[in-house]
């Protein structure tokens, strides 16, 4: 019995931490990299007071946030108000259970993955509309409204650009997806026939996270914080892990869905550097999760109605058309999808 | 040592009565945005007790399709709109007795089908997919895509009419609209916004006076 109990109990418990820490960890480096990169990016030098390189200022500043008081706005609904930062924050850090790491590491080799994926993405908006509309303020629940619509836009695009990756890999299940796209170094992998479903895809993953140039939810300028205005302390930071531990997903996702996961650049034959290897995940995810700090640094704020007829009238067409080029690839055999493992 | 049947029945009576209890609140509180998050809790633990019946794609697909995005374009709405609750409750005694009658109405039906199934007394069969060796969702494309595809594809038609029906109605013209027209903001040439003229960096000693020195005494 006490051996039913630690393989069914204790050990998927150690396994979570195994992955929740990390990305804990990996959130906070994540900001402290974002103010450094924008930072050297506007030629200056971003934070270098706290520890050496300022490396440890990202954990001076949660230790702040956290002794902060948590302040409760008048006339707002208690309930609802504690409630929204921990409704965003859990689909964010339960979406990680089916990422699968390399070959064998992986939470849950769930056989419906991507739809896992799909559901918990979408349930992260509840988090911020009602905190939006919990924290009774004109400023708050305009950033809400603005959220709500615009993650659900993006996400028809992002479905549809799922649809094509299974219609190529013939699965739901990540690690086969994976598999699928092993064989021919990177250009065996699907960013190469999905081209620009692979841009929509990952376009619409900066929108769905509200991050710039799609952050008019937030929108500094004309509605101060947006949804998360009045959210003080550690309630403002659970909104803020959750932000970040979506970019990462997002940038875990793309590689894993369109540039081969673990799989390394070069063929196979060409010995260690061919070898799949999880370093070659992580640097792939590196590469993804500089692009959100570039996009933040370079572009100007998309306004709202440009954000609403990019997604609905030129990525939500392209993705659409490309299912059909997907199927038709499929049928007619012009890519090969390798079976690896 | 932990049953997995006897936990699988536990965990079923757990789901059902976290689904009944929200369902019930959907209707019962007074606060119209708290009544449309009961109704989320609702199709979630109905995903849950659908997940319990091995019916992974239907479940993730209720998740996906109702509670993240059909529920929240209602929570939208409701959280937009500024009800009156006094204004709701007043017609309460009056409806009664109408929806007793239909709530008793549809009681008797429901009882009615669950007599009829009890005496037919099917057994389920296996679940089909495990029969067929796939995965569930990998079974139910099958089955959709070669055994029910005029159905589904009559069900599909009959969504998009819906659609359009939709937007028809709601769709007005207005006149003296002034809407931006993407095509022609991005065919602009600078030719059409600026014009450059070429004139002489200073000006020379015999020129006119400019009319500010004109005015002076």
């Amino acid at each position: 019995m006490g051996e039913q109990i630690l393989n069914q109990l204790v050990w998927p418990i150690i396994f979570t931490l195994c992955v929740l820490l990390p990305l804990v960890i990996a959130v906070a480096m994540y900001v402290y990299w974002e103010r450094k990169i924008i930072g050297w990016m506007h030629v200056r030098m971003g934070p270098n007071k706290i520890g050496p390189l300022g490396l440890l200022q990202a954990f001076a500043d949660v230790v702040k946030l956290l002794v902060k008081e948590v302040i409760l706005p008048t006339n707002a609904n208690k309930f609802l108000y504690y409630l929204a930062p921990m409704i965003a924050l859990v689909p964010a850090l339960a979406a990680w259970a089916v990422i699968p790491f390399s070959d064998k590491m992986v939470l849950s080799n769930a056989n419906a993955g991507l739809l896992y994926l799909l559901a918990m993405t979408s349930l992260g908006v509840y988090g911020i509309i009602l905190a939006g509309w919990s924290s009774n303020s004109r400023y708050a629940l305009l950033g809400a409204m603005r959220s709500a619509a615009q993650v659900i836009s993006y996400e028809l695009a992002m479905g549809l650009c799922l649809v094509c990756v299974l219609v190529l890999a013939g699965s739901l299940n990540l690690t086969d997806i994976v598999h699928a796209q092993a064989g021919k170094g990177m250009f065996g992998w699907f960013w190469l026939p999905l081209f620009p479903v692979f841009i929509v895809y990952f376009v619409s993953g900066v929108a769905e996270t509200n991050r710039a140039p799609f952050d008019v939810a937030e929108g500094e300028s004309e509605i101060v914080a947006g949804f998360h205005v009045e959210y003080s302390g550690s309630a403002f930071a659970l909104f803020f892990l959750a932000e970040y531990a979506n970019m990462i997903l997002v940038s875990f996702l793309a590689p894993i869905l369109f540039c081969g996961g673990w799989l390394s650049f070069f063929p196979e034959s060409w010995g260690v550097i061919g070898h799949p290897s999880i370093l070659w995940l992580f640097l792939k995810v590196f590469l993804f999760a500089n692009l959100f700090l570039w996009f933040r640094a370079t572009f100007p704020r998309y306004r709202y109605d440009q954000i609403m007829r990019l997604g609905w009238k030129v990525f939500i067409p392209i993705a659409i058309v490309w299912v059909l080029v997907a199927g038709c690839m499929k049928y007619y055999g012009w890519v090969h999808v390798g079976t690896g493992g | 040592m932990i049953d997995p049947q006897m936990f699988q029945l536990v965990c079923f009576y757990a789901f059902a009565a976290v689904t009944v209890l929200a369902a019930l609140s959907v209707i019962t509180l007074r606060n119209s945005v708290h009544a449309v998050l009961a109704l989320v809790l609702t199709f979630f633990s109905t995903a849950c007790i659908w997940m319990l019946a091995e019916a992974e794609f239907l479940a993730i697909a209720l998740i996906v399709v109702y509670v993240g995005a059909v529920m929240v374009l209602f929570l939208f709405v409701v959280m937009m709109l500024d009800i009156d609750q006094e204004k709701l409750r007043e017609g309460f005694v009056k409806y009664l007795p109408v929806g007793l009658i239909v709530a008793i109405a549809m009681l008797v039906e429901m009882l009615g089908l669950i007599g009829v199934r009890i005496m037919h007394a099917q057994t389920m069969g296996d679940n089909p997919a495990t029969a067929a060796g796939l995965s569930n969702t990998a079974w139910l494309g099958m089955a959709l895509y070669s055994q029910y595809l005029l159905p589904f594809e009559v069900a599909a038609l009959i969504l998009t009419v819906g659609v359009i029906a939709a937007v028809a109605l709601t769709l007005r013209q207005r006149k003296g609209v002034r809407h931006q027209q993407a095509s022609e903001q991005v065919a602009v040439k600078a030719s059409d916004r600026v014009r450059i003229i070429k004139m002489a960096a200073e000006r020379s000693a015999d020129s006119e006076p400019t009319p500010a020195q004109e005015s002076k005494p």
